[in-house]
């Protein structure tokens, strides 16, 4: 209908003096966005199936591709913006739920940007890395109260058990079924090099990758999807999901459609049915309930493994952090508002939770300010985007972070935010063979491991220059942190100072 | 045949010991309220005599559990292989998330029993309730088969509210003279066939082998079967950028 139509957002910019007709375009677009016209000669487009992913511009041999946001536009309106109009049209044409993948891009402050590091200068001197040891190895897990010594005055050993990390880094949650085989690999690979975990998302664990259990986080979800004895047993430790930052308060569906033979082992359902995850663990209405799903877990594995909990980031969650802690879980795992997902209602990734480095500050606070925070370590994710995001993270409270977003650019990924479609051109977001065979898992495994390293040397540099030599010293120092344009509210939540106090 | 006694012993010593037991065979005596007993345990025959704590058998990956008095929440919680044989009632999520084995209770089982429960491959989770079962029985249900059997029901409808909502897989099966109404619109209801009642006489059989009664007499009732109503699935919902 007429007034269904929407003009295409991105248009193909072709330049006809550059294109050799090759058609290297038409073979990469999974979105059949590219066509060679007999009749003219010439390769035409059809820009209404474009996701903008550069997929076409990054392999067009000539570089004759480019693409561009449309000039076309409804009569300029500072409240009824071009997107709200288009989403009217769109539910009121289909009288669908609006949907969407990966991180909230609603223009709401970025915490990060707003805080500034320090630097000694004079006294205290500062640290160059790469003379002088600087240390960044990260024990996530329950730190002792207290020292034990038996009648005889030796030490009793009461740690419990630990995940050492080598970098303050890990890959946080996406199942085998939302990204590909390759991508998943392409993580373990990277996780195992790194000496840090990968986290296999509540999608189970592919047989071929028991192999990197030893730096593998297991996750176990409402859906209970592939959870089972030996998959408890594979991983280096084991996450309770209970919320994601992208969608806090909402379950998973992957369609039938996507359940193939080999997503159907992992997930340990029957090729072709849907697999729903529920909101809510429908066993869990309390802290107490929590507790007894936590201690499941550590009978399943003789108490051999920490376990996490995964929390979204939502209004309450200094008290809801307060509760985790409390449940006997060794990591809380709280998961930000600009979270990824590969699909989550628009209304709900776009509105509902709050940014991480609020709740951080917030969950810190409350967890020493109950005498409780060496009972749990703090993993923060949901949105890392570089090394002085990590650094500002550790700094208000993190003892490590969760990256998704910034590994899967990583490994290809252009963000084009069309992963609930499913043809994902850089063989990350797909189930499809042949797009999946374009991401190499050497390559992605290797440029992970690039990255991952590269913020680790400048995690150390920033380190350094503050004049401090070990992570510890850095984690929960927030006076190394100062905030620019912040109002009071903002600065009292973040427990930080202005610049220039 | 090695013994156990928990008496008033905290969990976590009560399943050391069960652990540490080479025995194949375990009585496990005076169980005041012990959680997880059992729990993913593989190659273990344990009979369990009081009333075991929540978590009975969760993770279950083969063993045989078998309870002389109630059972209380989340028995066989994520199952995946093994029978749970519980001479008794047992509380609420039993089953949950059970991907095999089978779960046979005599008397009554509490709210959202068998939820979310899926098969896979040869694993298909069987869940036989004697009595009656409350609200939510079989939700999100993506597989496998439960049985209420309604014993001293007089042939009432032996579910409660909301059964069978979000299901997407599976059967249920109920023993009842009418077939019951008010149910979810993700679910179908019909009288049993003569396949149906061929899939139940094995679980029907083992029932009666466990806890008594005729099975040739138990067969012959009317049953009536609930299955997914693919016309009320989850599909046209969404809309997006293409």
């Amino acid at each position: 209908m007429a007034i269904d139509f929407l003009y295409p957002q991105y248009e193909v910019a072709r330049n006809y003096d550059r294109c050799i007709s090759c058609r290297a375009c038409e073979r990469q677009c999974a979105n059949e966005v590219h066509f060679y016209d007999p009749e003219f000669q010439k390769m035409m487009a059809d820009e209404s199936k474009c996701v903008n992913c550069h997929r076409c511009v990054s392999l067009c041999p000539t570089r004759a591709l480019k693409i561009v946001k449309t000039d076309h536009t409804f009569k300029e309106n500072a409240n009824w913006t071009g997107k709200a109009i288009s989403e009217v049209y769109r539910q009121a044409g289909s009288g669908g739920v609006l949907l969407s993948s990966m991180g909230n891009p609603e223009p709401y402050p970025i915490y990060w940007d707003k805080i500034l590091i320090n630097a000694s200068q004079v006294t205290n001197p500062s640290i160059d890395p790469l003379r002088e040891p600087m240390e960044t190895r990260t024990f996530l897990g329950k730190k002792p109260g207290k020292i034990e010594r038996d009648a005889n005055g030796k030490l009793v050993p009461n740690l419990s058990p630990q995940l050492a990390l080598n970098v303050p880094v890990m890959f946080s949650a996406m199942s085998y079924g939302s990204i590909s085989y390759n991508a998943h690999e392409s993580l373990a690979r990277a996780a195992c090099a790194l000496g840090t975990f990968y986290n296999t998302g509540e999608g189970g664990l592919h047989a071929d990758f028991y192999q990197y259990g030893a730096h593998t986080i297991v996750q176990v979800a409402s859906g209970r999807f592939g959870v089972h004895q030996d998959y408890l047993e594979a991983g280096a430790a084991i996450e309770i999901k209970m919320g994601q930052g992208a969608k806090p308060g909402i379950g998973g569906h992957l369609p039938g459609l996507k359940v193939g033979p080999d997503i159907s082992k992992t997930r340990m359902i029957p090729e072709g049915t849907d697999a729903i995850s529920p909101a809510p663990h429908h066993d869990i209405y309390s802290i107490e309930d929590l507790r007894q799903l936590v201690f499941s877990l550590k009978e399943a594995t003789g108490y051999k493994k920490p376990v996490m909990v995964k929390i979204a980031a939502v209004h309450n969650v200094a008290a809801i952090a307060s509760g985790v802690a409390r449940s006997g879980a060794d990591v809380i795992c709280i998961d930000g508002y600009r979270g990824g997902t590969g699909a989550a209602p628009t209304r709900i990734r776009d509105n509902v939770g709050i940014p991480i480095e609020l709740a951080l500050a917030a969950v810190d606070q409350r967890l020493r300010d109950e005498g409780i925070r060496d009972q749990v370590s703090i993993v923060v994710g949901g949105s890392i985007r570089n090394a002085a995001d990590l650094v500002k993270a550790i700094a208000l409270g993190a003892d490590a972070c969760y990256i998704a977003t910034s590994a899967l650019l990583a490994l290809g990924c252009h963000l084009c935010r069309s992963c609930h479609a499913g043809k994902c051109n850089w063989g990350i977001a797909t189930q499809r063979p042949d797009l999946v065979k374009r991401l190499n898992p050497d390559i992605g495994s290797q440029r992970l491991i690039n990255l991952v390293t590269a913020w680790d040397h400048e995690l150390k540099e920033m380190m350094g220059g503050m004049g401090i030599n070990s992570i510890e010293a850095l984690r929960g120092n927030r006076l190394m942190l100062r905030g620019i344009g912040l109002n009071d509210r903002e600065l009292s939540i973040l427990g930080i100072r202005h610049a220039g106090e | 045949m090695t013994t156990v006694q928990a008496g008033l012993t905290y969990y976590k010593q009560v399943n050391e010991d069960i652990r540490a037991v080479a025995d194949s065979e375990i009585t496990v005596e005076n169980v005041l309220g012990q959680r997880y007993i059992g729990c993913g345990s593989a190659d273990k025959k344990i009979t369990i005599r009081g009333t075991p704590g929540n978590g009975l058998g969760q993770y279950l990956n083969g063993s045989t559990l078998e309870v002389f008095g109630n059972a209380q929440e989340a028995v066989g919680d994520t199952m995946n292989d093994g029978d749970i044989i519980i001479h008794g009632n047992v509380g609420d999520a039993c089953g949950y998330g059970m991907r095999g084995g089978r779960i046979f209770i005599q008397g009554d089982c509490g709210y959202r029993g068998g939820i979310h429960m899926k098969a896979y491959q040869d694993h298909f989770p069987v869940v036989v309730i004697g009595g009656k079962a409350g609200s939510f029985l079989g939700e999100y249900q993506a597989g496998g088969l439960i049985l209420v059997l309604g014993l001293g029901q007089d042939g009432a409808y032996p579910a409660s509210n909301f059964c069978g909502t979000g299901m997407h897989g599976g059967k249920i099966v109920l023993r009842c003279d009418k077939a019951p109404g008010g149910l979810p619109p993700q679910v179908l209801v019909r009288a049993a066939l003569a396949d149906d009642l061929d899939e139940i006489a094995p679980y029907i059989t083992a029932y009666c082998g466990f806890f008594g009664g005729d099975p040739a007499a138990l067969q012959a009732q009317q049953y009536y079967v609930l299955t997914p109503n693919p016309a009320a699935g989850y599909k046209q919902l969404y809309t997006y950028e293409d």
